[in-house]
């Protein structure tokens, strides 16, 4: 394959020793090191009745005997495999564990699947025993009975409600699997660390689905290195102590949560703490107060907003401090993500504001004692990271794929640029192909798909992953994503851009409501603007501007004027030149879903509206056209049409 | 078997007859539900088997107790608790609150115990407590357990009120109405919190309920009554099927 960009390598440390060792390690096997460690300390904690319940290492690895030969008693065995369907718990681990120290494979599946889904993916991913939290799954998977005639048996761990079940052997309570699992030891107490020493570390352990954007999701094959040496680069870079606490919220099927509770945990020996169910997992994190979180942006995006609707019920002289110490706040953030140095007073400032103001409204959110917080799955608002930066609420950008153990590339600490989503982690290679598409090879990659040699291939070149986004490394070494590679697009000079990108950098306007952009094997980018009726109506009336319509308010030259002083703005902060919009026309009428413009989920169907616009399309590009008169076409609800006459004015940007 | 029997109850307030001659015989580790049109006498049979009122004649037993002319607080100490249709709750108290008061009777310490929370009443606290707790958790009431009640929305406080009666461990469990203004969500989890609390935790259920759909599901015996008379009795078939019932509910042809 040819080298369009040299590769770059996130950090060349020689590995430590003890990193050596664990990376010669399964994950059972890392098990049974930490208990031989620190075997009284506790592991793992779950609330329950209103209280933490801890879990030593010690009794950690004991439920994971019990689960692991009490599975083996019932007939699972090496390359067989479990789905887990439940709610983050500790028998999670113990089942997943367990299976694997037997050289099983465990694969989760989302708690909100519905049971015709579950059917299919325990059919293709071969599943022969499955565990479930509570009835509600059980019964999911009681629904598709008929159609897994290879599952030999359902483990629940809830016995409520289950009474009517006992009967039919198919189903097996977790205590009893406990019971023959403790049997079992008991005949012979060297069996499980038999099988124990057999795994081995490039063995696939865990199968973590991938949603398709068609059809069934696929089964990643992940091994046990691939999950140690994911917890091994991260906590190179961001050292946790092994008495530090992450709180484990996220669904188990994810691989956002596996690379905590296989990768990171394992790695470090910190506790992992389940919270009392779904909906109490905020107030549990409070009591908790962790040190290390990750999340997908929806929960920074409610904490915020909680945070701010708090703020707003507060009395008035909390208001004015909150105000205040935000403002300070949010100038220091800017330095210290940018690992700049702070004039003296700002510290100083930004220090009182600390102590007094946000050190205690953390604090309410059990954020106080957090190293870093993670985010990944999509991208996060720019405004975001500035907000918890300046709470004193060290935010980083991660990105990776499931191929890769969720992470591989991090922002570093004081280096926290909100449009990139950082450098390669240890031991990571990244290269840009001739595509501009995202390549990363580590030892985290994944062997493959399960049964899925073509898409395998597809994925894996010389052990490089192919992410299928579209980006590239900025100035500062930062990785920036743009698209998906199948969306971007090129102009004539064969310059990658993204239209999404720049699409969505326009809505970020408060004026603009929808942009179409084009340029594809074209001179430059230009776009088509809606202009958001409320927020421009308000300003037209602030400004004494009268209009009637949505048309006549688009059509007015003030408004033209405004928004080419916000496009002039995106255009000074486009990372690249071609980037910038070089001709725009106002829409005359708002983008719709009836209309077949818009999908149903609320994207713009560009193809369509470049056909169905090809007038105005056509004058974007002829920079001649000024003005056009155009025959605007109406269908109103009842179905009938009208053709209305319109001028359409075409404005150029001038060039800075 | 503590079975609970009504027999030949007459309640009359001045002329008016709430409730003639009824007679009931509640069997153990069985739902039962009582149905009838407003105004059939319903709420009135609750409040005569939980003693806030007491019938002109008749007699109520529950297993060897005599509850005819037992005040509430005596029902409630032999083992039958009651989740009232208007939430009885403290508006201004947390869940976790209000079930623990809901103990107060099981508490068996004294004032200087109290005062010094030692010996005895921290003992007795954390045993509380510990009930309470495996309440919730049934109730699936952890998310709500510090919030104030009034704060909660309406089908959350009546998943309360069923919880409240349930702290006192009883042995027959009286529900009047518990669906009354939910929807449909609400009713389907407390149809299963109904059949749970039968079934795991083995307590007779009484269930007063509009929702005739609901009753004839989950009912192993149901009661019909129409101005204060038992007007027809028997599995959800057999009343399903009874001419009077539907007589008393859909009114003549």
């Amino acid at each position: 394959m040819p080298r369009s960009s040299k590769p770059i390598l996130g950090k060349t440390k020689l590995k430590a020793q003890d990193t050596e060792h664990l990376l010669s390690l399964s994950i059972p096997q890392l098990l049974r090191w930490r208990v031989e460690a620190s075997g009284d300390k506790a592991a793992l904690r779950e609330k329950d009745f209103g209280r933490w319940i801890s879990y030593s290492w010690d009794q950690y690895y004991d439920f994971t005997r019990k689960t692991g030969l009490g599975l083996r008693q019932i007939g699972f065995s090496k390359d067989d495999k479990i789905a887990i369907i439940s709610d983050n718990i500790p028998e999670v681990l113990y089942v997943a564990i367990g299976a694997q120290a037997l050289g099983g494979i465990s694969a989760g599946i989302y708690q909100t699947t519905l049971p015709d889904e579950i059917g299919q993916i325990i059919d293709s991913l071969d599943v022969t025993v499955v565990f479930c939290n509570d009835q509600e799954q059980v019964d999911k998977v009681i629904e598709v009975r008929e159609r897994i005639p290879n599952v030999k048996k359902v483990i629940y761990e809830d016995n409520r409600g289950m009474r009517n079940y006992q009967s039919d052997d198919w189903f097996m309570f977790i205590d009893d699997l406990y019971e023959l699992g403790e049997q079992a030891h008991q005949k012979d107490p060297n069996l499980f660390e038999n099988l124990v020493d057999e795994t081995k570390p490039d063995d696939v352990c865990h199968l973590c689905l991938t949603s398709g954007t068609t059809g069934l999701p696929k089964g990643a094959m992940l091994t046990h290195r691939n999950y140690i040496n994911m917890g091994l680069q991260l906590t190179e870079e961001d050292p946790l102590d092994p008495t530090d606490e992450y709180v484990s919220f996220l669904p188990f099927a994810w691989i956002g949560e596996q690379m905590n509770s296989f990768g990171v945990a394992m790695a470090t020996g910190i506790a992992v703490n389940f919270p009392e169910s779904v909906e109490t997992a905020m107030s549990d994190l409070k009591e908790i107060g962790p040190h290390f979180m990750f999340g997908a942006p929806r929960i920074y995006e409610t904490i915020r907003s909680q945070i701010w609707l708090k703020i707003d019920e507060s009395y008035w002289l909390n208001k004015l401090c909150y105000n205040y110490f935000m403002k300070i706040g949010e100038q220091a953030a800017r330095y210290r993500m940018t690992g700049e140095k702070m004039p003296i007073s700002l510290r100083l400032k930004a220090w009182v504001g600390r102590q007094v103001m946000f050190r205690p409204l953390i604090n309410q959110i059990g954020f106080l004692r957090l190293r870093r917080a993670y985010t990944g799955g999509a991208a996060l608002g720019p405004e975001l990271f500035t907000f918890y930066q300046a709470l004193g609420v060290n935010l980083k950008q991660i990105y990776g794929q499931t191929e890769i153990v969720g992470i591989a590339y991090m922002h570093r600490d004081g280096d926290v640029r909100p449009d990139t989503v950082g450098k390669p982690l240890p031991w990571t290679e990244c290269r840009i192909s001739e595509k501009g598409e995202i390549l990363s090879r580590s030892d985290s990659v994944t062997p493959g798909y399960y049964k899925l040699p073509e898409k395998t291939a597809e994925l894996l070149e010389d052990g490089w992953l192919h992410s299928g986004d579209a980006g590239y490394i900025d100035a500062n070494g930062h990785l920036v994503v743009i698209d998906r590679v199948s969306d971007v697009m090129h102009n004539n000079k064969g310059e990658m851009f993204s239209p999404m990108f720049i699409e969505n950098r326009l809505k970020f306007s408060p004026y603009i409501k929808e942009a179409v952009v084009f340029g594809d094997q074209k001179d430059y980018v230009a776009a088509l603007i809606n202009v958001d009726p409320i927020v421009v109506g308000k300003w037209a009336e602030d400004r004494g501007i009268s209009f009637s319509t949505f048309m006549d308010l688009s059509a007015k030259s003030q408004v033209a004027e405004l928004i080419y002083e916000e496009i002039a703005k995106i255009n000074q902060n486009a990372e690249k030149p071609h980037f910038k919009i070089h001709r725009f026309a106002i829409l005359y009428k708002l983008l719709d879903v009836d209309d077949g413009e818009l999908t149903k989920t609320g994207k713009i169907r560009r193809k369509f509206v470049r056909e169905k616009y090809a007038d105005l399309y056509e004058a974007l590009y002829d920079e001649a056209v000024s003005e056009k008169t155009v025959e605007a076409f109406y269908q109103y609800q009842d179905g009938q049409t009208t053709t209305v006459q319109t001028k359409l004015q075409f404005y150029t940007m001038e060039e800075d | 078997m503590t079975n609970l029997n009504v027999s030949d109850v007459t309640l009359t307030f001045g002329g008016l007859h709430a409730l003639s001659s009824v007679n009931l015989e509640i069997q153990n580790e069985m739902i039962t539900s009582v149905i009838g049109p407003n105004g059939a006498g319903k709420t009135s049979l609750l409040n005569c088997i939980s003693g806030f009122y007491h019938p002109n004649s008749g007699e109520i037993h529950y297993g060897a107790h005599r509850l005819t002319k037992a005040s509430p607080h005596n029902v409630s100490t032999i083992g039958i608790a009651r989740a009232f249709q208007n939430l009885e709750l403290f508006r201004g108290l947390s869940v976790l609150d209000n079930l623990m008061l809901a103990r107060h009777q099981k508490l068996r310490y004294n004032l200087m115990n109290a005062f010094l929370f030692i010996g005895k009443a921290s003992r007795v606290e954390a045993e509380n407590r510990a009930h309470v707790e495996a309440v919730i958790d049934f109730m699936e009431l952890e998310p709500y357990r510090k919030q104030v009640v009034g704060n909660l929305s309406y089908g959350v406080q009546k998943r309360v009120e069923v919880a409240r009666a349930l702290t006192l461990a009883p042995a027959l469990i009286l529900l009047d109405e518990p669906m009354a203004g939910m929807n449909i969500e609400e009713k389907e989890d407390i149809v299963r919190f109904i059949l749970d609390i039968k079934n795991e935790w083995d307590i007779t259920v009484v269930l007063v309920e509009h929702d005739l759909g609901v009753v004839m599901d989950i009912s192993d015996y149901i009661y019909v009554l129409d101005f204060g008379e038992v007007i027809g009795s028997g599995s959800p078939e057999e009343v399903a099927s009874n001419a009077k019932v539907i007589e008393a509910y859909i009114g003549e042809d």
